[in-house]
């Protein structure tokens, strides 16, 4: 303890980096007028958020009155699901989505499935990938919306989106995609992609927690999500966060900026790590597609150990990591995820997921490769099902 | 999360490892449930001399483990077999909520390795013969219900 913290945690959230914070602070304390004000510092609100807008607009290629804040990402899936749903009820009752979605999108649709709305969950296959003939292949007539995350949070993967929204434009169904992980990762171009409706979250790009956006394209019919007065256009009721859409729309133009020169680094970083520690490390096996993974996503599941046990440890070398273990999860079982892509629960259990971002440097890397052989070692020294295995018995 | 005790007993757990000619071995849980305990224990007059454990799981299953390991020692087998999961919580100055099925597993290995001492020793009784004493994964995992303080990315 009292050393550098390596932070590996950076899907779970990113810190806020200082030129965003500085551009939040005047309104706080100085340009605190409500956007919905006549008077002058109203009116400054007001301009700082139509400025974020365009921000948010141009870094995916829409366009500006195409975009809505939310609260969060996961508001914002709950908005384009249910809305798309309950919109366009009259049409079908039909929502493509796959089996391992974030939560956010699987609960959503859970919850529209006790309501008359019939899900179907595409299964992934072993690396996490969806192909967009299964997509297609599960169009039916009544099909309204088709909902697949743009990058898995936990292993990375990232789907062919492109694709899926060719297919979903020219059946004339309407296409949502989770974008949380991609955004400030992966170049994302709503028009080129076929996207009509996209969530993002600030904080996963070095901006501030409870900022989100969804985009709608232009003509996609939605409900309202918040009723009351007539923020974003009527379409999301309640009086704008003005420091946290500032600052959502800072990170996005420094995050989408120089994009390629961020992620030659992060690919640096992860690719060293897999390549190390698939070396280093024996019973290990590596999560999601080697190649169609966030630029700084490494997941592995260590054979005879489990999750919560290895972050400890890991912690106590001053290096924030996560897992999919059920006993981080909270629940009896493993991450839905990992169990997506067929690993045994016991496997699952000792998964470790280690998420590059700006601030890390070969030297963190350096020392994770230091600690992390040592760690699972002594975990599986302390396991009784590493016994059989060391006694020659590999049927555990 | 965890009291100090608890990241003691984790971080320099008591009594890891494999006892040779043990008396009495205890296996409980299932690597699908994410835990499993052993536990090894040297009965001499019907007194525990020495307690050993290997452990598969999260910090509390093994801090429980260790703890447990400590408690028996000393104890008569009718003593130890009274040893409550609440007490090995207690001894760790608790377990959070969500934790409380590990110290369930404690007690349950420390169960199954006397029953293995009895059995050796032909001290079974008809209960423990007809192995309804004995608990399941699911039992052990009863406790564990939606106290999640935790939230996912």
């Amino acid at each position: 303890m009292g050393e550098k913290l390596i932070y590996l945690d950076h899907s779970a959230t990113t810190y806020t980096k200082p030129e965003v914070v500085e551009a939040m602070l005047p309104y706080f304390t100085q340009n605190y007028g409500n956007a919905s004000s006549i008077y002058s510092i109203g009116r400054e609100s007001k301009k700082a958020i139509e400025e974020a807008r365009e921000k948010v607009a141009a870094s995916i290629g829409a366009q500006a009155k195409e975009i809505f804040f939310t609260g969060s990402g996961t508001e914002a899936d709950n908005w384009a699901i249910k809305g798309v749903a309950y919109a366009n009820k009259a049409k079908g009752n039909h929502i493509i989505t796959t089996n391992f979605e974030h939560h956010a999108v699987l609960h959503t649709c859970q919850y529209l499935e006790n309501d008359g709305f019939e899900v179907t969950y595409l299964p992934v296959d072993e690396n996490g990938l969806i192909t967009p003939q299964q997509v297609a292949e599960a169009i039916k007539p009544n099909t309204i919306l088709i909902t697949i995350m743009f990058a898995n949070n936990e292993i990375g993967t990232i789907q062919p989106i492109a694709e899926i929204g060719k297919i979903a434009r020219e059946k004339g169904i309407y296409f949502h995609t989770d974008a949380v992980q991609a955004i400030g990762n992966v170049q994302v171009n709503v028009k080129d992609m076929n996207i009509d409706l996209l969530s993002l979250s600030g904080h996963k790009f070095y901006g501030p927690k409870g900022a989100g956006a969804l985009y709608v394209r232009k003509g996609v019919k939605l409900i309202s999500y918040m009723h009351g007065g007539a923020q974003e256009r009527g379409r999301r009721a309640s009086t704008e966060n003005v420091p946290s859409i500032v600052g959502l729309g800072k990170a996005i133009e420094l995050a989408t900026a120089n994009i390629d020169e961020y992620n030659k680094k992060l690919i640096a970083l992860r690719d060293r790590t897999i390549d190390e520690v698939m070396k280093k490390i024996p019973f290990v096996k590596l999560n999601g597609h080697r190649e169609h993974r966030l630029p700084g996503n490494a997941n592995f599941s260590f054979q005879f150990i489990e999750g919560e046990s290895l972050l400890l440890l890991l912690d106590m070398k001053g290096i924030a990591a996560s897992s999919g273990s059920a006993c981080t999860s909270g629940s009896l079982d493993p991450s839905h995820v990992l169990l997506a892509i067929g690993l045994p629960h016991e496997i699952a259990h000792g998964s470790l997921r280690l998420t590059f971002g700006e601030e890390n440097t070969q030297e963190d890397v350096d020392k994770l490769l230091e600690a992390l052989p040592t760690i699972v070692e002594r975990l599986r020294e302390m396991s009784p099902l590493y016994e059989s295995v060391k006694r020659g018995n590999q049927n555990v | 999360m965890y009291s100090e005790k608890v990241m003691d007993h984790f971080m320099n757990p008591r009594n890891v490892g494999e006892i040779e000619d043990a008396d009495g071995v205890g296996q409980v849980g299932n690597a699908k449930c994410g835990d499993i305990m052993k536990m090894y224990l040297k009965i001499e007059n019907d007194i525990i001399v020495e307690a050993k454990f290997k452990t598969f799981g999260c910090g509390a299953a093994v801090a429980t483990s260790s703890m447990s390991t400590e408690l028996v020692v000393g104890k008569t087998v009718d003593e130890a077999l009274k040893i409550t999961n609440k007490a090995v919580a207690e001894a760790l100055d608790g377990l959070p909520p969500a934790k409380m099925h590990c110290s369930n597993l404690a007690e349950e290995a420390i169960r199954a390795a006397i029953e293995d001492y009895k059995r050796k020793n032909g001290l079974l009784s008809e209960c423990e013969m007809a192995g309804s004493c004995g608990r399941r994964c699911d039992d052990i995992h009863h406790d564990h219900n939606d106290n999640d303080e935790e939230d996912e990315d």
